[in-house]
């Protein structure tokens, strides 16, 4: 035993004062099975005869550090962040709400359809404006079938969300081929919206303001979630329903309120990716970013600025191997190898914490 | 080696010659020491949950170890259990040191232990439950279980339905089974940890015949608990812990000799070393019932697992007094509770408190209206466990002022109150800001009653308030209920304690299969007769009640 562990086993660490303390042991948990999971993906990477410092170097080179790069993980970014925002709520008031992709894409092609329709009918910051309200509608009535049997029958939202996120998408695929399809071309998709009309830039950049528009929505869905009267109360259904509903409150009201807050969040991912950088829903579209970003969630512990942060990570991971899958011929997917160990390690990290305060208590 | 212990087990039931070997006392087993703590001691962070205890358990006794919560019996338990290794020290069988590592090996040195909770699978017959820790490889035979049983019934009326599904068995019926079990594993010591918490007064003497059977047969029998008289009429030997010592032991010559009432005495000073006894009857106030603050007319409840579908429950309660409902856990205590706080639909019938009618309103707006309720699960139901300390004494009023404005939370408001809870409460925490389950069970129960207590209480509701709390607490939480009947608030006491009910209450309802079956006027100057008549009412028997 080492003697930062021997430390932490005799509770030294956590009494000692300062930040090093009272954030020592959660960076320790983050950081730790983060790098575990490097080099873990880099003994992979050697099976299949990749240079692992290759590999990570064009990934870091051409997703954080070349200007191009950059602007495109930031621009990643935004439906990421929003997504994220939407996960938070569920999970701190103890929703499993694994369809954020069905409502997701819903939300894309509502407003996929409703934007180039009444562009320059309205003002584009109002075509604009409609397009995320109604993104987050639709998203936010995908999740009403979920949220209704959770509240008042209890059944189980896992499986319920998986299914209608597999309708969602589904659904959202035939809209595009059945009712929205742009007759002006003969790629089965929605109509367009003309790059001059979507959210604008930021400054001289490429980064999409929708960038601005994630991390204001996760910053207010932190500070909502720890500071305001609203937030205890998800916070309190999600730690003890038994508790909640001696505490005088109402459980399936709650219930649906955080569905439909989450799954418009989701509704709204989909606007910002449409109308922020694609302009139109092509047929058989389907990025699941939901899925990706419910693990880094956890992994953030449901922290605004944790998330923020993993999310920056995962996008410059995922640019970055983009051109590294080219150049090194690697998979594309294998980001998911990473994301997956880490997810492993972040278990270890977990139960491993988990047994120490059991001992200690 | 387990094999060779098992085979040396003063009673073994696989032949009836065992048992017809071991059918007179076996005077010479008596003395032998069957198992011992050796100056044992074990540590866990922060704590000597046991500390230098030697203790020596023989054949044919039923040695009682008494202490309160916290004193180190269940350590001990889990040590002989095989669950827990000491850190120094060491236990002895038959005389020889022994090293238990795993349940399995204590249970092959043929130590059993019957846990305070069942530890029977639920959905599965007494059989299947009985032929559970068998080897995979061997086909139960069910004729030679039957045998067995019968066995174990002639000679210790234990009742063992063996195609009875193991839930729908009562907790007393199921220990029953569990004992069976440990018989059925040819066990010479047998631990019983807090098996008289679950029972009904008339379970808790069979229980008591039965360990003197069963000591009779030559076994061990280690008996833990906290209650005193049980201790006097069952123990042969006594051993007091405190604060994982060993405070005393009172020998079986002198526990013969003594009365109870002196035995209590003794054992009260070995506990507390000298302080002032527990169990003096407190005074009875001079106070006098006020008006009518809750008043419960014909309610029909839903009451989910307990079928009260034809109970009408009508009761009343008056400013300044303490109504006690007495009854066995599980008779609708808790439904009821739960229907007076408005946790529960009320299906007819009409709830009045303080001359409103509050049948229909929400938890809220009753909390508002004066109506408290503090349930006795206090860790899963009454507070968040992972929330802080201040975070719980304002759960109930969540968006409230002051301590929200426009729905923004104002943490130094809270905090300051939550300071002032635990300042008048007494609540033992080291700050305000620690989660609420790192508290014991009293200050969680202090901080509890502070937080139910704020503002202007009217009625209060207590459920089951000394469940899970050792001594100190209790007498420490008792005084505070009576402070806050004098206070003029009308209290609701949910008990199953019955020297509860009767040292606090003026009137006593007693429940039995949902409804109210009876109301007695208190008198706690003669606590036997009213632990009689109550008890009679408890167990349903309305009409021997009638005629006393």
């Amino acid at each position: 035993m080492s003697d930062a562990e021997a430390d932490l086993e005799s509770g030294e660490l956590l009494h000692r004062p300062g930040a090093l303390a009272r954030y020592g042991p959660i960076l320790l948990l983050t950081l730790g099975p983060i790098l575990a999971a490097l080099v873990c993906s880099s003994l992979i990477l050697l099976a299949v005869g990749v240079d692992p410092l290759a590999y990570y170097g064009y990934v870091l080179r051409r997703g954080l550090l070349s200007g191009l790069g950059l602007s495109q993980s930031l621009t990643r970014t935004a439906p990421l962040l929003l997504l994220a925002a939407g996960l938070i709520v569920a999970f701190r008031a103890g929703i499993w709400n694994l369809g954020v992709d069905g409502q997701f894409l819903l939300g894309a092609v509502a407003s996929a359809a409703l934007a180039p329709a009444i562009h320059g009918l309205l003002p584009g910051w109002l075509v604009l404006l409609l397009g995320f309200a109604l993104a987050g509608v639709v998203g936010a009535l995908w999740s009403v079938l979920p949220a209704l049997l959770k509240a008042y029958q209890g059944v189980n939202e896992i499986i319920t969300t998986l299914m209608t996120t597999f309708l969602g998408i589904s659904l959202a695929n035939a809209l595009v081929k059945l009712v929205f399809l742009d007759p002006g071309t003969t790629v089965p998709q929605t109509r367009t919206l003309p790059v001059p009309d979507r959210l604008p830039r930021l400054f001289d950049t490429t980064v999409s303001s929708g960038l601005i528009i994630g991390l204001i929505a996760v910053l207010a869905v932190h500070v909502a979630m720890n500071r305001t009267a609203f937030g205890l109360r998800l916070r309190t259904v999600g730690a003890n329903v038994r508790a909640a509903s001696h505490f005088g409150l109402s459980v399936p009201q709650l219930t649906v309120a955080t569905f439909a807050l989450s799954a418009g969040f989701a509704g709204l991912a989909g606007a910002s990716e449409i109308l922020g950088v694609n302009g139109n829903v092509r047929a058989d579209w389907n990025p699941a970013y939901g899925l990706m970003v419910i693990p880094l969630v956890f992994l953030a512990r449901f922290h605004g600025v944790a998330t923020i942060a993993l999310i920056f990570l995962y996008s410059v991971l995922l640019i970055g191997s983009e051109s590294a899958a080219r150049r090194l011929g690697v998979p594309q997917t294998f980001t998911l190898v990473l994301v997956a160990s880490m997810l492993i390690f972040f278990g270890i990290a977990e139960h491993h914490l988990h047994h120490r305060m059991r001992k200690a208590g | 080696m387990p094999n060779q212990c098992a085979r040396s087990s003063p009673w073994q039931s696989s032949e009836l010659e065992g048992l017809a070997r071991n059918a007179d006392p076996v005077a010479g087993a008596a003395n032998s020491n069957a198992v011992g703590l050796a100056s044992v001691t074990k540590r866990f962070p922060g704590v000597v949950a046991v500390d230098d205890v030697s203790l020596s358990f023989r054949a044919g006794e039923v040695h009682v170890l008494l202490g309160e919560n916290g004193a180190g019996k269940s350590t001990i338990v889990g040590m002989l259990a095989g669950v827990l290794q000491p850190d120094s020290g060491g236990l002895t069988l038959a005389g020889e040191p022994v090293q238990l590592s795993s349940p399995f090996e204590s249970l092959s040195f043929g130590i059993s232990t019957v846990f305070q909770h069942a530890m029977l699978v639920p959905t599965l017959t007494v059989f299947e439950n009985l032929v559970l820790g068998d080897a995979w490889w061997r086909r139960s035979s069910r004729s030679q279980m039957e045998e067995r049983i019968a066995e174990l019934q002639e000679l210790f009326g234990l009742q063992v339905p063996l195609d009875a599904m193991t839930g729908e068995l009562s907790l007393g019926e199921q220990q029953q089974i569990e004992i069976a079990r440990a018989l059925l594993r040819d066990c010479s010591v047998l631990i019983l940890d807090e098996a008289t918490s679950m029972l009904t007064p008339q379970g808790v003497d069979e229980l008591g015949g039965r360990m003197r059977r069963l000591a009779d047969r030559g076994l061990s029998i280690i008996f833990i608990t906290h209650k005193l008289t049980e201790a006097y009429r069952f123990g042969d030997r006594v051993s007091v812990l405190k604060l994982g010592r060993l405070a005393g032991e009172i020998g079986k010559d002198s526990l013969k000799a003594a009365s109870e009432a002196s035995a209590v005495e003794d054992m009260l000073r070995l506990m507390f070393g000298g302080e002032e006894s527990a169990a003096t009857p407190a005074p009875q106030p001079d106070r006098t019932a006020g008006e009518v603050r809750l008043a419960a007319a014909n309610l029909r409840i839903d009451g989910g697992s307990v079928n009260m579908a034809h109970s009408e429950i009508s009761l009343a309660v008056r400013s300044g007094e303490i109504l006690g409902i007495a009854g066995i856990d599980g008779n609708g205590q808790k439904q009821l509770a739960e229907a007076l706080a408005g946790q529960r639909p009320i299906l007819a019938g009409r709830l009045d408190l303080d001359g409103e009618d509050v049948t229909d309103a929400s938890v809220g707006r009753r909390r508002a209206l004066g109506l408290r309720y503090l349930t006795d699960d206090r860790l899963d139901e009454g507070s968040v466990g992972m929330f802080p300390v201040a975070d719980n004494t304002v759960l109930k009023e969540i968006g409230a002022p002051p301590f929200w404005s426009r729905g923004i939370e104002r943490p130094a408001r809270i905090a300051e109150h939550a300071r002032d809870l635990i300042k008048r409460f007494a609540v033992r925490t080291p700050n305000e800001f620690t989660p609420i389950s790192n508290l014991s069970g009293g200050n969680i129960q202090k901080l509890l009653l502070g937080r139910e207590l704020s503002g202007t209480a009217k009625v209060v509701v207590f459920n089951k308030p000394t469940y899970g709390l050792d001594m100190q607490n209790s007498v420490d939480s008792r005084r505070r209920i009576r402070a806050v009947a004098n206070s003029g608030i009308a209290v609701l006491l949910i008990s199953t304690d019955l020297d509860e009910i009767i040292e606090l209450s003026d009137r006593i309802a007693v429940m039995d299969r949902g409804r109210i079956c009876g109301v007695l006027e208190n008198n706690s100057s003669a606590p036997r007769e009213m632990r009689t008549r109550v008890g009679r009412l408890m167990v349903g028997d309305a009409a021997m009640e009638a005629a006393a």
